[in-house]
């Protein structure tokens, strides 16, 4: 292919995906006077962010004026299991409120207190009430409100528009190579700084929260481009996910409904949660219903009830219930709000709830319990960067949300989520600017050769007659994923997975997809396939590598915590030969000012 | 129990196309996607969909399911007989790009020409203040999930391309109208509501409301009010003369 027939377009910064990271990167990017595009595979709005709902975690005291930064720091911390980068979870904690206020000022109208503030809620393992929230579709709310910001800058969008390639000149990037959805036609950006956003790996999972695009691509290309991936062992699976009717398994059940009031029952109506408290939370966890119910009302005299611990251990204590043949009906717990609130106070705090149990379930939350168990729902590990600027070891490339690793640990507690995507897109998006001018004058080259891969690449799968589906490729990998690497892990099964990894890798090099290059899920499919089978095998060499459990890392093998382990992060990287290797790093060591927030008082 | 559902899917592109008969088994308590991805998977590999959440929470897979516009991860086939036949064909009211998947950047354009947001300074400690009851009626429109089967219902533009040009449509009006109640914000839009956006065209047959599945209520809390908002503006002649003698509000006019 000549470069003259190649659409070809040129900007300072590229940010890839136009979640809650990417449009903050883009307008952060844009204002530092950088020409930014924002490249994503799906409709602008439609990003994974979208369909967050409890709310954006910030330490602003509107509701509890004691909360501060560095409270919100140590929960943070204490909630990775202090695998956190130290950095990023302090960069996290003292800027979210200015970042939730900045969405206040381009138009986002949150739910209010009575002095007109900021309304903020309850949310595991948070000390105080501090997730900035409207109703239950917060995501929305937050997206829709960055993407009119970014409409209103004036920001070119490239929708429906995936990239499959990050090109390089030498040991910088260079920009990135694509194709348009609907036309199937290829797309070149030169670009000296591209930020990628792209989310998580969720799909890789039967039973997943996660939407379509979440095929860890900004994963796969990172590692491509020579980029590391820190912790990718440390997967969430969220503790609500809904588990009837079949076709919604997996759909997400915010943890607002706890925050609100809602607790966790067995099958003989237990609050079962009080039995699974673990020694490092017994200090601040209610161990009476008594205690607990008072919490709400009063947080200085009691401690949090045990369904607000952090999702990792909720999680683990629904699939020990369900194994020992406590779940519900449909292999799920009972999640019950609706004999703790009246339903006026139902339907106001978790509208969305409310509708999508009616409309998808026929289940009246107002007047039954929800079935709910386990369903995986984001990854912790992600791109290694610096924290200050996002970028990774790449000159160029920069990383921020889900896709970027360090800032949560080994557990994410909820609400941080939004919370990160604002903090860290802005800083990649402010430093990948400044990053293109200060390179202004070295101007980076395309080199054709690159090119020419990645469209032959993208094409391959049109050339080959009687291959393999990837729809039932797509299963399969996410049967193994779901039984081998799931929520608890052994290394009979982890090496397992990794066998059958390899063989769907092979078999991943014979697809066949029908039809041409128009709008083609098929086609789209068999490229995303490869990244999904890159994070796949990136989750189980870290998994196995890790003999320990600690947050979203459970060894059935290693049950402890170990604290030997405590200070190690596990990097992945493409070695020469473009295979995967693993080598253990040591965690940045905090300073001491801050190591004494977690001191025993 | 699973049954076979017998589906007719549009299929074609620009240059026109037809519907195709299907035979797919489904499942209790599947949606109408849960079929179509099922006939992708097994039947017809190439077969173009929109779709993102599946929850009903982004408003990528809005389609025409029996001629009525909807979600089709919202659209359960427990509200079919076994022995219907469902047909999804794509939004009418947008040019097809292939199958089921309609080029909606008509939806995109409009959003460019509403001026953005711009609201009073913070108070003395960084913070805005507003009431509750205040957001309310802004948070209502702010549901929009921007699925635009309001727009393809829409008969202003449904059958009337020429329409387009000068007329952005109910999910628009929801925007201007969220705008116009805002407690912060300075500008004031009635005047585009009128001229570039053409609300006047609208004439309040509730088609939007109807098919909205967030269940806004488009045309009574932001049409009627917003044609009421720019109405006063135009021909009251108490408040034309306010305006001449005391500014009624302190917004600037766009």
């Amino acid at each position: 292919m000549s470069t003259s027939e190649l659409e070809t377009h040129a900007y300072d910064v590229v940010v890839i995906g136009a979640g809650g990271a990417g449009l903050r990167a883009a307008i952060a990017s844009h204002e530092s006077g950088a020409r930014t595009a924002i490249v994503c595979k799906s409709l602008l709005g439609k990003a994974h962010t979208v369909m967050a709902e409890g709310g954006i975690a910030a330490a602003m005291g509107n509701v509890w004026p004691d909360d501060n930064w560095r409270v919100h720091f140590r929960d943070t911390m204490r909630g990775g299991k202090m695998l956190n980068h130290w950095r990023m979870a302090q960069l996290h904690a003292q800027e979210a409120p200015d970042r939730v206020l900045e969405l206040e000022e381009w138009g986002a109208l949150f739910d209010r207190t009575k002095d007109g503030l900021i309304s903020q809620r309850d949310f595991g393992g948070h000390r105080y009430a501090r997730l900035a929230h409207v109703g239950d579709r917060t995501g929305l709310e937050m997206i829709r409100t960055l993407q009119q910001r970014a409409v209103a800058l004036g920001i070119d969008v490239f929708m429906e528009c995936t990239v499959t390639k990050l090109l390089k000149d030498v040991d910088r990037i260079a920009g990135a190579f694509g194709y348009w959805r609907d036309s199937g036609r290829f797309v070149m950006f030169e670009a000296p700084a591209v930020v990628l956003a792209t989310g998580g790996i969720g799909k890789s999972y039967r039973v997943t929260s996660n939407s379509w695009e979440y095929t860890g691509d900004g994963h796969a290309l990172a590692l491509d481009a020579g980029a590391s991936l820190v912790n990718m062992e440390f997967v969430q699976f969220h503790p609500t996910g809904m588990v009837w009717p079949p076709s919604v398994r997996g759909i997400l059940v915010t943890e607002s409904v706890r925050g609100d009031g809602g607790v966790l029952r067995n099958s003989e109506g237990k609050r079962f949660m009080f039995d699974y408290i673990p020694e490092f939370f017994k200090g601040e966890t209610a161990d009476s219903e008594a205690e607990a119910d008072r919490w709400y009302e009063d947080k200085k005299n009691n401690r949090r009830p045990p369904e607000l611990l952090p999702r990792d251990e909720v999680a683990r204590a629904i699939n020990s219930e369900i194994k020992a043949g406590r779940g519900s009906p449909h292999d799920g717990i009972f999640l019950d709000i609706a004999s703790r609130r009246d339903a006026a106070f139902i339907q106001r705090r978790l509208p969305s709830m409310y509708h999508q149990f009616k409309e998808l379930a026929d289940v009246d939350i107002t007047a039954e319990a929800m079935e709910i168990g386990p369903t995986c729902h984001y990854v912790m590990g992600g791109v290694e960067v610096d924290p200050d600027t996002g970028v990774s070891v790449v000159p160029g490339l920069y990383a921020a949300g889900e896709v970027a690793g360090g800032m949560h640990g080994s557990n994410r507690l909820g609400g941080n989520s939004l919370s990160d995507l604002l903090v860290f897109g802005r800083r990649a998006g402010l430093h990948a600017g400044y990053f293109a001018y200060r390179h202004r004058r070295r101007p980076v080259r395309v080199h054709q050769q690159q090119v020419n891969a990645a469209a032959e690449a993208a094409v391959a799968p049109f050339a080959q007659d009687g291959g393999e589906n990837p729809y039932t490729l797509q299963r399969e990998l996410q049967e193994v994923m779901q039984e081998l690497v799931g929520i608890i892990r052994t290394e009979d099964e982890l090496t397992e997975s990794l066998r059958k990894l390899a063989d769907l890798r092979r078999r991943a090099g014979e697809l066949s997809v029908e039809g041409h290059r128009q709008y083609n899920p098929g086609w789209h499919l068999a490229l995303d396939l490869p990244n999904m089978l890159t994070v796949s095998e990136c989750i189980a060499m870290a998994a196995l590598e890790r003999t320990e459990s600690r947050g979203g890392h459970t060894r059935e093998d290693f049950p402890g915590t170990d604290e030997s382990w405590g200070g190690i992060n596990l990097i992945l990287t493409n070695d020469a030969g473009g295979e995967l290797s693993l080598q253990r790093q040591d965690l940045p060591r905090m300073p001491d000012e801050l190591h004494e927030l977690f001191e025993v008082k | 129990m699973g049954y076979p559902l017998s589906m007719r899917l549009w299929r074609g592109d620009r240059d026109g196309g037809a519907l195709q008969d299907f035979t797919v088994e489904v499942e209790e308590g599947e949606v109408v996607l849960d079929a179509i991805h099922r006939v992708q998977a097994t039947q017809a590999g190439d077969l173009a969909v929109r779709w993102n959440c599946k929850a009903g929470k982004c408003g990528s897979c809005s389609a025409e399911i029996n001629g009525r516009s909807r979600l089709m991860c919202m659209t359960r086939l427990s509200d079919f007989g076994h022995e219907d036949v469902i047909t999804v064909t794509p939004l009418r009211a947008f040019p097809v790009v292939r199958d089921l998947v309609t080029d909606v950047s008509y939806n995109y354009v409009k959003a460019r020409e509403l001026p953005a947001f711009a609201p009073t300074p913070p108070d003395a400690d960084g913070k805005r203040r507003m009431m509750q009851q205040d957001v309310e009626r802004g948070q209502e429109f702010r549901k929009c999930i921007e699925c635009f089967l309001c727009q393809n219902t829409c008969h202003v533009i449904r059958d009337h391309e020429e329409n387009k040009p000068a007329f952005a449509g109910p999910r628009f009006f929801l925007r201007y109208a969220e705008l116009d109640m805002h407690p912060l914000d300075t500008h004031d839009r009635r005047e585009l509501a009128q001229s570039a956006a053409g609300i006047g065209l609208c004439n309040i047959t509730k088609c939007c409301t109807e098919v909205c599945p967030e269940n806004i209520k488009i045309t009574d809390n932001a049409i009627i009010p917003m044609k009421e908002r720019v109405v006063d503006r135009k021909y009251d002649p108490l408040v034309w003369l306010g305006t001449k003698i005391r500014r009624r509000d302190d917004r600037t006019e766009l």
